[in-house]
C-alpha cells in the first residue's frame, strides 16, 4: 500500500475563476419570470443579484383610472395562487373606507374562501419544495385536491384561477348547495391526503438533509428585511394579521399560529403544513357557524355600491339607477386615506388607498409581501450550494405576479 | 401598558416640537408629517425608544400632488410596532424639482427595494441609497410614470371614432 501524497501547489499558481450563471428569467427552477444573476465558485454561490420587473403591468397606474369594482380583477393577478384572498382584501379595504358593515354570514363565507385559498397556495408551495428536492409524488398527488378547491371557486363565482370573487359588500350570488357539498367533501378527503403528504415528507431523511439549515434567517434579520407571513413565522415571530388585527370576523375563530425556530427551508415547510391544518379547522368552524345563520344573506344592504338583482333592474326605478351608476362607474367614493392589510398566503398584503372623492382612487399602492422579502434572497444564499439556492427560492413562495404588480 | 396614539403624539411633540405637523387620526391610525431633513431622525427616535419601538417598516411609497407647489411629492412610511401591534403613518413632502430625501436603508434593509420602486415610479432621489436604480421598469426609461402628468386614456373620451367599441361614432351618444 502506497502512502497517500498530497500535492501542494505553489501559492498563486492556479487562477481562481468564478462563473456567472443566469438563473432565469425563464429557468424552470424560478417558477416564474424573474432573473437571478449568480456568481458561482464551483458549486458555491459567491454573490447574487436579482432582477425583477419582467411582468410588470402597471396595476397601480391602471387603478387610478378604474372604478372600484374594476380593480378587483387587477388584484387577482397579484398572487395568482390565492387570488380570492387578494379579492377579499380589496373588498374589505373599500368597505372600511365606505364604512360598510358586512353581515356575519358574509364574513364567515369569506373566511371559508380565504382559508381554501390559503390551503391551495401552501400546497403548491410545499409541493414545489418537494419537486425541487427530487420528490415529484407529493406535488402531483396534492394537485388533485387543488383541483377540487378550484371546483369550489367555480361553483361560487364561475372562474378558477383569477377568480374576481365577491363584490364590495358581499358575494355576487349565494353559495349553492353544491358548493357546500364540495366544501364538505374537501374537508373529509383533503386531511387524508395531507396526512399522507406529511408522512412522505416530514420525517423523510433525504428531505430533511436537503432542507434543514438551508437558507436560514434570524428573527431580527427577518423583521429588518420586512418578512411577513409564514416566512416570518418560521423564524419564530408569531405575527399573524388574522390575530393581530382581525378582519372579516376572524376573532370568532379558534386557531393557533404555527411558528418555527431557525427560519430555514424545513421550518418554512413545517409552518406551511401546520397552517394548512389550522385552515382546515377554521373552515370546519366556519361551516358550523354558517349553518346557524339565515341562509339567504350573502351581501350587505348597500344599494349604492352593491349591484342589484337583475329582475329588480327591469322592474324598479332605484335598482335601475344604481345598476346604471355602478356599471358606468359613476359612483363617487367617499374621500379618505387608509391602509388596510390582510394575511395573504405569503405575507401581509396591504392596500394603501387614497380617495379624493372621485369614481376611482387617487392613489392605490399594493404592499406586496414577496416583493419586500425577496430582497433578502441574496443574503440567504450567500455561500450556499447552487442546489440549496434553488430550494431556498421555492420555499420562500415567490410569485412573479406579486413581485412585479 | 398599551401604546395609544395620544401617547405617541405626546412623545413626538415633546421631542420634535413644531416639526411634527398635520397630526391626525384616520381610521384609527396616527398620521403626521415631518420636514424632509428630519425623516431619519424621527424614524431613529421611533425605532430606538424603549416604549415606542417602531421597528418594522411595513410600507414605503410616494404620492404625487401636482397642485401643491413646493411639496408635490409625498413620501409615505408605514411603521409598525410588533409588541403593541400599533401602526403609524409618517409623511415627508418634497418638491418635484429637488426630490431629495434621506434613505431609510441604514435603519431597515426592507427599504432598499421599496425606495428603488419609489424612485422608479416617482423619481424621488433617496440620498445615501446603496443602489438607487430602476427596479420594475427598463433602465433606459427617462421619465417617472406614476406622476400625474402621465394620464391614462380617459375611458369617457368621445373624440375617438371607435364604433366597434361603442365610443363616439354614429351610435347616437
Amino acid at each position: 500500500m502506497s502512502e497517500q501524497h498530497n500535492i501542494t501547489l505553489p501559492e498563486g499558481s492556479i487562477e481562481r475563476v468564478t462563473q456567472t450563471l443566469n438563473l432565469g428569467p425563464t429557468h424552470p427552477a424560478t417558477h416564474g419570470v424573474f432573473q437571478n444573476i449568480l456568481e458561482i465558485d464551483g458549486e458555491r454561490v459567491v454573490s447574487s443579484e436579482s432582477t425583477v420587473g419582467y411582468i410588470h403591468r402597471a396595476f397601480e397606474k391602471i387603478a387610478e383610472r378604474r372604478p372600484y369594482y374594476q380593480i378587483t380583477p387587477l388584484t387577482d393577478r397579484l398572487n395568482y395562487c390565492s387570488s380570492p384572498i387578494n379579492n377579499m382584501g380589496w373588498h374589505i379595504t373599500v368597505e372600511k373606507l365606505l364604512g360598510i358593515q358586512t353581515p356575519k354570514r358574509v364574513d364567515y363565507l369569506r373566511v371559508i374562501i380565504m382559508e381554501l385559498a390559503r390551503i391551495c397556495d401552501h400546497l403548491i408551495c410545499n409541493g414545489v419544495v418537494g419537486v425541487d428536492t427530487g420528490a415529484f409524488t407529493g406535488f402531483l398527488y396534492l394537485m388533485r385536491w387543488r383541483e377540487l378547491a378550484y371546483e369550489i371557486y367555480e361553483e361560487i363565482c364561475g372562474s378558477r384561477l383569477t377568480t374576481n370573487i365577491g363584490r364590495v359588500g358581499g358575494f355576487e350570488r349565494n353559495f349553492t348547495p353544491a358548493a357546500f357539498e364540495k366544501i364538505e367533501k374537501f374537508l373529509v378527503e383533503f386531511p387524508k391526503a395531507l396526512k399522507e403528504f406529511e408522512t412522505l415528507m416530514n420525517r423523510n431523511r433525504i428531505f430533511m438533509e436537503r432542507t434543514q439549515g438551508v437558507g436560514p434567517i434570524s428573527a431580527e434579520r427577518a423583521m429588518n428585511y420586512g418578512f411577513t407571513g409564514p416566512n416570518l413565522r418560521a423564524a419564530g415571530v408569531d405575527y399573524d394579521l388574522r390575530v393581530a388585527h382581525p378582519y372579516s370576523s376572524y376573532e370568532d375563530f379558534e386557531f393557533s399560529i404555527p411558528v418555527g425556530t431557525t427560519g430555514d427551508c424545513y421550518d418554512r415547510f413545517l409552518v406551511r403544513n401546520g397552517e394548512m391544518w389550522e385552515s382546515l379547522s377554521i373552515i370546519r368552524q366556519a361551516m358550523d357557524k354558517v349553518k346557524g345563520l339565515p341562509a339567504d344573506v350573502f351581501h350587505a344592504d348597500v344599494p349604492a355600491y352593491y349591484l342589484p338583482e337583475k329582475s329588480d333592474v327591469y322592474t324598479k326605478m332605484e335598482a335601475l339607477i344604481y345598476h346604471f351608476k355602478i356599471i358606468m362607474g359613476e359612483t363617487d367614493i367617499l374621500p379618505g386615506e387608509l391602509y388596510n392589510a390582510v394575511e395573504g398566503a405569503n405575507g401581509e398584503l396591504g392596500f394603501y388607498l387614497i380617495s379624493d372623492g372621485g369614481r376611482s382612487p387617487y392613489r392605490l399602492h399594493f404592499r406586496r409581501p414577496c416583493f419586500i422579502y425577496y430582497q433578502a434572497y441574496a443574503e440567504l444564499i450567500k455561500g450556499a450550494m447552487l442546489s440549496d439556492a434553488l430550494i431556498c427560492m421555492s420555499s420562500l413562495n415567490l410569485i412573479a405576479g406579486e413581485l412585479d404588480a | 401598558m398599551s401604546l395609544t396614539n395620544d401617547y405617541i403624539k405626546q412623545r413626538l411633540t415633546d421631542k420634535f416640537g413644531e416639526a411634527v405637523s398635520q397630526v391626525e387620526e384616520t381610521f384609527g391610525m396616527l398620521n403626521f408629517t415631518v420636514p424632509k431633513d428630519l425623516n431619519l431622525k424621527v424614524m431613529q427616535f421611533l425605532y430606538d425608544d424603549e416604549e415606542l419601538q417602531f421597528r418594522f417598516l411595513t410600507d414605503l411609497t410616494a404620492v404625487h400632488y401636482p397642485d401643491r407647489k413646493g411639496e408635490e411629492l409625498a413620501v409615505v412610511y408605514h411603521l409598525y410596532n410588533f409588541a403593541q401591534r400599533v401602526r403609524l403613518r409618517m409623511k415627508v413632502y418634497t418638491s418635484v424639482e429637488d426630490p431629495r430625501v434621506f434613505t431609510a436603508t441604514r435603519l431597515f434593509e426592507s427599504a432598499n427595494w421599496m425606495e428603488r420602486e419609489t424612485y422608479d415610479f416617482f423619481g424621488v432621489n433617496f440620498v445615501g441609497h446603496p443602489n438607487l436604480k430602476r427596479i420594475l421598469n427598463v433602465d433606459e426609461m427617462d421619465y417617472f410614470p406614476m406622476r400625474k402628468e402621465f394620464p391614462l386614456e380617459d375611458q369617457s373620451r368621445i373624440d375617438k371614432d371607435d364604433e366597434m367599441f361603442g365610443r363616439g361614432g354614429h351610435i347616437g351618444i
